[in-house]
C-alpha cells in the first residue's frame, strides 16, 4: 500500500495519526514503566500523574533488596537458557539430518512434530504432575527445563529446518569432495553459514521459555519458580502495591522485550513455520 | 547427494529429537486416557477403580462444562475477530511511509513479548481498576461512571487483555505479507481506474488470505488454552463467568484433586484442539512443497 504522499504535510499528518495509534497500543507498557518510578501514593493518584510526579527509584531498590527477587530472576535465566541449549543440541542435529538427508518420511515427521505442539497442556497436566510428584521433580529446575525444552523442540526443529534448507547444497558437496569428513562438514562449513538462523531460533526459544506461564505456575512452588510465578504472586490482595508491582513487572519483562525488539523480523518465520515470508 | 554414510548419520542424528517428542506425546497422553476411565481422587488414594465412561458423562453433562465451552468459544472468536481486523488495519497503516516507522513498528509489536502474568496484572490494576485505574479516569473525564470491569464485564475484560497481547502477532504476520505484495499489480489496477477500496478488496485482501488463515489457525491453538490471564485476574469467576475449558480442567485436577474427571476434561480439550489442528497441519503441509 505504498502511497506517495503529494505533500510533506500530508505525510506529516499521517505520521502523527499513526504515532497516536501506535502509542495507544504501546500505552499499557509505557504506563507500567512510568508507574514504576512513582511513590505508592502518586501511583494511585486521581487524576493520573503523567510526568509531573516525584520520580523515585525506591521501588527498584526495594525489590532488588529483597533477596528472593534474584532467586526468581536467576530461575528464569536458568530455565530459559537451559531449555534453549538442550533444545539447540537436539534440534540442530535433527534439522540438519532432515534438510540434507531427507527421506520419504521427512515431511511426515516434520508435520507430526508440529502436531505435538497442538496438544493443549491441560490435556496432559494431570499425568505430568503425578509423574513429577512421584519422581520428586515438582519444583525442580531440572524437571521444568525438560518440560520447556520438549514444549519448544518442534518449533526449533522447524525453524532450523527452514534455515538449513536455504543453504546451498553445492557448498557442502564441494567440501566433501575436498575430503571433509561429516563432523568437519557440519562444524566448519554448515554451522558458520547457519549462525543467523541458529541465533534467531535461540532468541525465539528464550522468549517463549521466559514467558511460559502454564507449566511454571503448575509445577513450581518456590525453589524453581521463575519470574512468571513471582509476578503472579502479586495477584493476591495483600500484594496490591502498584508502584512496586510495576517495578517488578518492568524488571521481569525488560530483558525479553529487548530480545524481542531485535528478533522481531525473524519471528514471523519462526512462528509461522515459514508459511509466511 | 546422499551417500549411505550420510543417510545413516541422518537417521542417527534425527532419532533423539523424534524419540524425545514421541515419549513426550505418547506417555502423558496414554496416561491421561487411562486415568479418564478411573475413579481416581488424590484425596482418597488406593480407591482407584475402573468406571468406564462415567467421568466423561459427568464432565460432559456438568453445567460447568457448557459454561466453560461457551466461554472458550466466545473468547477465541472475539479475540480472533479483533486481532485479524485490527491486524489488517494496523498492518496497512504501518505499510505506509511514516516518520520513524522502524521505531513505531517496534512499539506496536511490543505487547507480544510481555509475559501473560504481567500483562494480566498491569491491565487489572493499573488500567481497569474501577477506583484509580486509567480507564476509570477516562470515563470520569468524559462524564461516565467508571466500569468495574471484573465484576460487570469479566469476560470482556479478559478478551481485551488477550486481544491486546495477540494483536501484535497478527500485525507482524500480516505486515510481512503486505510487504511481499507486488506493486506493479496495484499500479496496473490504479491505471485502470480502481479506487483504494476496490484495490483493497480485489488485490490486497486476496493476497493476504493465506497469511490470515495462518494467523487464525495459530492463534486458535494458543487461545484455546488461555490460562495465566485467568489465573492471575479472576480465578475463573465470578461464578463460572470467565472459566474456560483449560481453567476448568485445572480446577478439577489441582484444586479438587479429581484426577479421573480432570483427565476426561483434558481429553475433551485435546479432541477440540485436534479438530482445529487438522486444518492447520494441512495448510502448513501444502506449503512445505512450495
Amino acid at each position: 500500500m505504498e502511497k506517495n504522499f503529494k505533500s510533506p504535510f500530508g505525510q506529516l499528518a499521517y505520521s502523527v495519526f499513526a504515532w497516536i495509534v501506535g502509542l495507544a497500543i504501546f500505552f499499557p507498557i509505557l504506563w507500567m514503566g512510568l508507574t514504576s518510578f512513582k511513590s505508592e501514593i502518586d501511583a494511585v493518584n486521581m487524576p493520573p500523574l503523567f510526568i509531573d510526579f516525584d520520580w523515585t527509584l525506591e521501588n527498584y531498590t526495594g525489590i532488588l533488596a529483597q533477596s528472593n527477587y534474584f532467586k526468581f530472576a536467576m530461575n528464569s535465566v536458568i530455565l530459559s537458557f537451559g531449555s534453549t541449549v538442550i533444545g539447540l543440541l537436539f534440534a540442530v542435529t535433527c534439522a540438519w539430518a532432515m534438510a540434507f538427508n531427507p527421506t520419504k518420511r521427512t515431511k511426515d515427521t516434520l508435520l507430526w512434530m508440529l502436531s505435538t505442539k497442538m496438544m493443549p497442556p491441560v490435556g496432559v497436566l494431570v499425568p505430568i504432575y503425578l509423574v513429577f510428584r512421584d519422581w520428586g521433580l515438582l519444583d525442580s529446575r531440572f524437571g521444568l527445563i525438560m518440560v520447556l525444552f520438549l514444549m519448544n523442540l518442534p518449533i526449533m526443529v522447524w525453524m532450523l529446518y527452514t534455515y538449513f534448507k536455504e543453504i546451498p547444497k553445492d557448498i557442502l558437496e564441494a567440501a566433501r569432495m575436498d575430503g571433509a569428513t561429516l563432523p568437519k562438514e557440519i562444524f566448519f562449513v554448515l554451522l558458520p553459514m547457519a549462525v543467523p538462523g541458529i541465533a534467531s531460533t535461540m532468541l525465539l526459544n528464550i522468549i517463549l521459555a521466559w514467558n511460559e506461564a502454564f507449566w511454571t505456575l503448575n509445577l513450581t512452588t518456590s525453589d524453581a519458580a521463575p519470574l512468571t510465578a513471582f509476578i503472579a504472586s502479586y495477584s493476591s490482595p495483600e500484594g496490591l502495591f502498584w508502584a512496586k508491582l510495576s517495578a517488578a513487572s518492568t524488571l521481569a519483562v525488560a530483558p525479553i522485550l529487548i530480545v524481542g525488539w531485535f528478533s522481531q523480523k525473524q519471528l514471523v518465520r519462526g512462528l509461522t513455520f515459514g508459511a509466511v515470508k | 547427494m546422499s551417500t549411505r554414510a550420510s543417510t545413516l548419520a541422518g537417521r542417527v542424528m534425527s532419532a533423539p529429537s523424534i524419540i524425545a517428542l514421541f515419549l513426550w506425546m505418547i506417555v502423558p497422553l496414554g496416561m491421561t486416557i487411562y486415568f479418564s476411565f478411573l475413579r481416581y481422587n488424590l484425596l482418597t488414594p488406593g480407591m482407584e477403580e475402573w468406571i468406564g465412561f462415567v467421568n466423561y458423562k459427568f464432565f460432559l453433562t456438568d453445567h460447568a462444562f457448557f459454561a466453560s465451552l461457551a466461554n472458550t468459544l466466545i473468547l477465541v472468536g472475539s479475540v480472533l475477530v479483533i486481532t485479524v481486523v485490527g491486524g489488517i488495519l494496523v498492518g496497512l497503516m504501518l505499510d505506509q511511509p511514516i516518520f520513524g516507522r522502524g521505531i513505531l513498528r517496534i512499539l506496536v509489536i511490543s505487547p507480544f513479548f510481555i509475559m501473560p502474568t504481567v500483562n494480566a496484572l498491569v491491565w487489572k490494576n493499573l488500567l481497569m481498576n474501577p477506583v484509580s485505574g486509567f480507564f476509570a479516569w477516562i470515563s470520569m473525564s468524559l462524564g461516565f461512571e467508571p466500569i468495574d470491569w471484573f465484576t460487570q464485564a469479566p469476560l470482556t475484560a479478559i478478551i481485551i487483555m488477550v486481544a491486546w497481547q495477540w494483536l501484535p502477532f497478527a500485525t507482524l504476520i500480516l505486515l510481512t505479507a503486505l510487504q511481499s505484495l507486488d506493486r506493479d499489480q496495484k499500479e496496473a489496477a490504479q491505471m485502470d481506474g480502481a479506487g483504494p477500496i476496490a484495490i483493497f478488496f480485489y488485490i490486497t485482501l486476496p493476497h493476504l488470505s493465506r497469511a490470515i488463515t495462518v494467523v487464525i489457525l495459530i492463534e486458535t491453538i494458543f487461545l484455546l488454552t488461555v490460562f495465566a490471564e485467568i489465573f492471575v485476574t479472576t480465578g475463573g469467576g465470578p461464578g463460572l463467568s470467565t472459566t474456560n475449558i483449560a481453567f476448568l480442567v485445572y480446577t478439577q485436577a489441582l484444586l479438587q484433586y479429581d484426577v479421573g474427571g480432570a483427565s476426561a476434561g483434558g481429553i475433551v480439550a485435546v479432541i477440540l484442539a485436534n479438530i482445529v489442528a487438522i486444518f492447520l497441519v494441512r495448510l502448513i503441509g501444502k506449503n512445505l512443497d512450495a
